[in-house]
């Protein structure tokens, strides 16, 4: 069976904060309709890799392949025209407005004379937030009087009303109860069978489990091992996340070095 | 909780201002006004609400209002200008430069032709403040305090120090005239259509996407409370009446300027998307950057906003005076921030309106000139004032505490 064209192949990434760096000769490829689990400890690189995908950061070197195509992401505007939205680890909400103005933000709805359409966005929300929260009704208040899980639902009901093609998750169920983690992990499988692609960082193991398609361990910025989850248990990945260590016992390039 | 919120007089005024979907602070800054108003009429013995006092009020209010509402802009979107007064000096002295000394004096072109000059060289030179701001990441408390040592040099550097006078006599219409009574019951009945078509509006959208919509008894409430204050504000400025005559001056031309420029600052700041960005970006810049939204062009064009509405300002101020002194707008900055502050626009970012800061501005003024009236002189009268700033900040940072 001939593999299908990834979604997103990001090949050889390079990113550096001053001396640190961040990420280094780092690959990636997604799936359509799979969940990749992306895991690594603390400071990995996870997130400067997944804001390089979502133009939050600009790459200093490396490839990003879209359906096959190049892509060249430089700003956010430029990730989500290639169909890619992401939910941030800290949300990335604008506190001081409601949930439709957060959900439409950057991407407003207006009327035939350029203003906005205040009701046509509510209405929008309305049925959007429906999918996540059927009990949710707070539209008018600021995001920043919302709970934990209801303003993570707004930051995933932003890239539920765009199509999205790929949507990236940083820690979507870090803040989240119980209750509120089983409703995520239902919306990922949904999406999933929507035929959306999804890169989901975490560090709950038995979420990454539960969930993912395929795994992606990095660590110190670097790839450690890409495979099928069932190929691996717990324990491995643990190997893999705290020392480098693939199953057939060899090493990260980079790490061996620095362990001896 | 709920109980709790239901009971007690600033539950009570909470709950009415959700119904009236009014912000409960501007209701309590529309009772400062009020009782402002009465302690000063009675300290006056009734001079401070005279017809003729509250003309002049309307009037002192007008340029540090209108400024006031860009100032909105500036502060929710995490920024403050301190360049007011010395950009309204230049911008004021480059008006009667082009009246008396680049074109003919009193010439038929000389008047629009100078105002258009100083609309743009306001959007030019606030926007130029904005870009180095936005582009070059300085702070616009930096370079703004910068413009405030530059301009006003600039303008030395026209005039040689000299102050410019007479003026285009058209143009000084836009300090001193008036638009008559009959023009005061129009502009006033049109501005009353406009609030009753636009509530109507609101109501039908919300009704279309079937969206529960207020009883109409509180929308017709609101509606008559409007074209009474509307009706009120005529009557007033009709009742001062032009000297040995009977008839009324109506609406001065810089307060009709004031309330058109609000009416485009309100639809600007709510209404559009450069509005929404500017507070979005206020709240939380980083999300702002992330959703896409050019963040720097709109910060430099909260900077160009206030320049072009600082050139108004410069219009009303030099044609009140017939004279283009270096000297005009000193500290104006200054009222321009503690009206918007007053007004409830948070030094934090995010968080301001444009009716606040009218609000504001008027009530400082209310407050300078009761202190006129009543008598006191003017080194008191700053000290209060500067009281009062420092009072709102407090307030300001309460409120937003209270809100966490
Ligand atoms: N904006 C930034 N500026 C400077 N250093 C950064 C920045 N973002 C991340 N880093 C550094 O890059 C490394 C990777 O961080 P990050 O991608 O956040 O890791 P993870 O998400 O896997 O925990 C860390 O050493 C972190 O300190
Ligand atoms: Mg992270």
């Amino acid at each position: 069976m001939p593999e299908p064209t990834p979604a997103v192949e990001m090949r050889s990434i390079f990113k550096h904060f001053g001396g640190v760096h961040a990420v280094e000769d780092m690959d990636l490829t997604l799936y359509p309709g799979e969940v990749l689990g992306l895991l690594g400890h603390n400071g990995a690189g996870k997130s400067t890799l997944i804001k390089i995908l979502s133009g939050a950061y600009p790459r200093d070197g490396g490839e990003i392949l879209i359906e096959g195509k190049s892509a060249d992401i430089q700003t956010p505007r430029d990730a989500k025209a290639w169909g890619i939205e992401t939910i941030y680890q800290n949300l990335a909400l604008a506190d001081n407005l409601a949930t439709p103005a957060n959900i439409f933000f950057g991407r407003e709805i207006t009327t035939r004379f350029g203003a906005l359409d205040e009701a046509a966005m509510e209405h929008a929300s309305i049925r959007v937030m429906k999918r996540l929260n059927p009990n949710f009704d707070n539209f008018h208040d600021a995001v920043s009087n919302l709970s934990g899980g209801q303003r993570q639902a707004v930051a995933i009901a932003r890239t539920l009303q765009f199509n999205a093609k790929i949507i990236i998750m940083d820690e979507p169920t870090a803040a989240l109860g119980p209750h509120e983690t089983q409703m995520v992990a239902d919306l990922i499988r949904n999406l999933k069978a929507e035929g959306i692609a999804i890169v989901m960082i975490s560090h709950d193991l038995h979420d990454v489990f539960d969930l993912s398609d395929r795994i992606t361990v990095m660590k110190n910025g670097r790839h450690v091992w890409t495979g099928d989850v069932d190929q691996v248990d717990k324990d491995d990945v643990l190997q893999m996340i705290i020392l480098g260590r693939r199953p057939d016992g060899s090493y990260a390039p980079g790490i061996l070095s620095e362990n001896t | 909780m709920a109980v709790q919120e239901s009971i007690g007089f600033s539950g009570g005024v909470r709950r009415l201002g959700t119904v009236l979907e009014l912000d409960t602070r501007l209701l309590s800054m529309v009772g400062a006004l009020i009782a402002i108003w009465i302690f000063f009429d009675l300290a006056s013995g009734g001079l401070f609400l005279s017809p003729r006092n509250l003309w002049n009020l309307a009037v002192q209010t007008s340029v540090v209002a209108l400024i006031a509402t860009g100032m909105v802009l500036v502060i929710v979107s995490r920024g403050i200008d301190l360049s007011i007064g010395s950009l309204l000096a230049f911008l004021g002295i480059l008006g009667g430069f082009i009246q008396t000394e680049v074109l003919p004096l009193e010439g038929p072109h000389s008047w629009w032709i100078s105002i258009l000059v100083m609309l743009a060289a306001g959007a030019l030179f606030g926007g130029l403040q904005g870009v180095i701001i936005a582009f070059l990441s300085i702070p616009s408390f930096v370079v703004t305090l910068g413009g405030l040592m530059f301009w006003r040099a600039a303008g030395w550097l026209f005039t040689q120090g000299r102050t410019i006078t007479p003026l285009d006599s058209t143009y000084s219409i836009l300090g001193g005239g008036s638009i008559g009574e009959f023009w005061s019951w129009v502009v006033c009945a049109a501005g009353a259509l406009i609030v009753v078509a636009f509530i109507f509006w609101k109501r039908n959208s919300r009704r279309q996407l079937g969206f529960p919509v207020k009883p109409i008894g509180v929308e017709l409430v609101m509606i008559l409370v409007w074209i009474g204050l509307i009706a009120l504000f005529a009557q007033t400025m009709n009742a001062y009446n032009f000297p040995r005559s009977e008839l009324g001056r109506g609406i001065p031309v810089p307060v009709l300027l004031l309330i058109i420029i609000a009416s485009v600052m309100a639809y600007i700041a709510n209404m559009t998307k450069f509005g929404r960005y500017i507070y979005g970006y206020g709240g939380n810049p980083e999300a702002a950057e992330l959703s896409g939204v050019n963040t720097k062009r709109v910060v430099a064009g909260a900077f160009a906003l206030i320049g072009m509405l600082t050139a108004v300002g410069a219009m009303i101020s030099t044609a009140r005076l017939n004279a283009a002194p270096l000297s005009i707008g000193q500290l104006l900055e200054l009222q321009v921030i503690a009206a918007a502050v007053i007004g409830g626009t948070s030094l934090a970012g995010g968080v301001g309106t444009i009716l606040g800061a009218l609000i504001g501005a008027l009530l400082m003024q209310s407050l300078q000139n009761g202190m006129v009236l009543i008598g006191v002189p003017s080194s008191p009268q700053q000290m209060v004032m500067a009281g009062v700033l420092i009072f709102a900040v407090w307030l300001d940072m309460i409120y937003q505490k209270k809100r966490r």
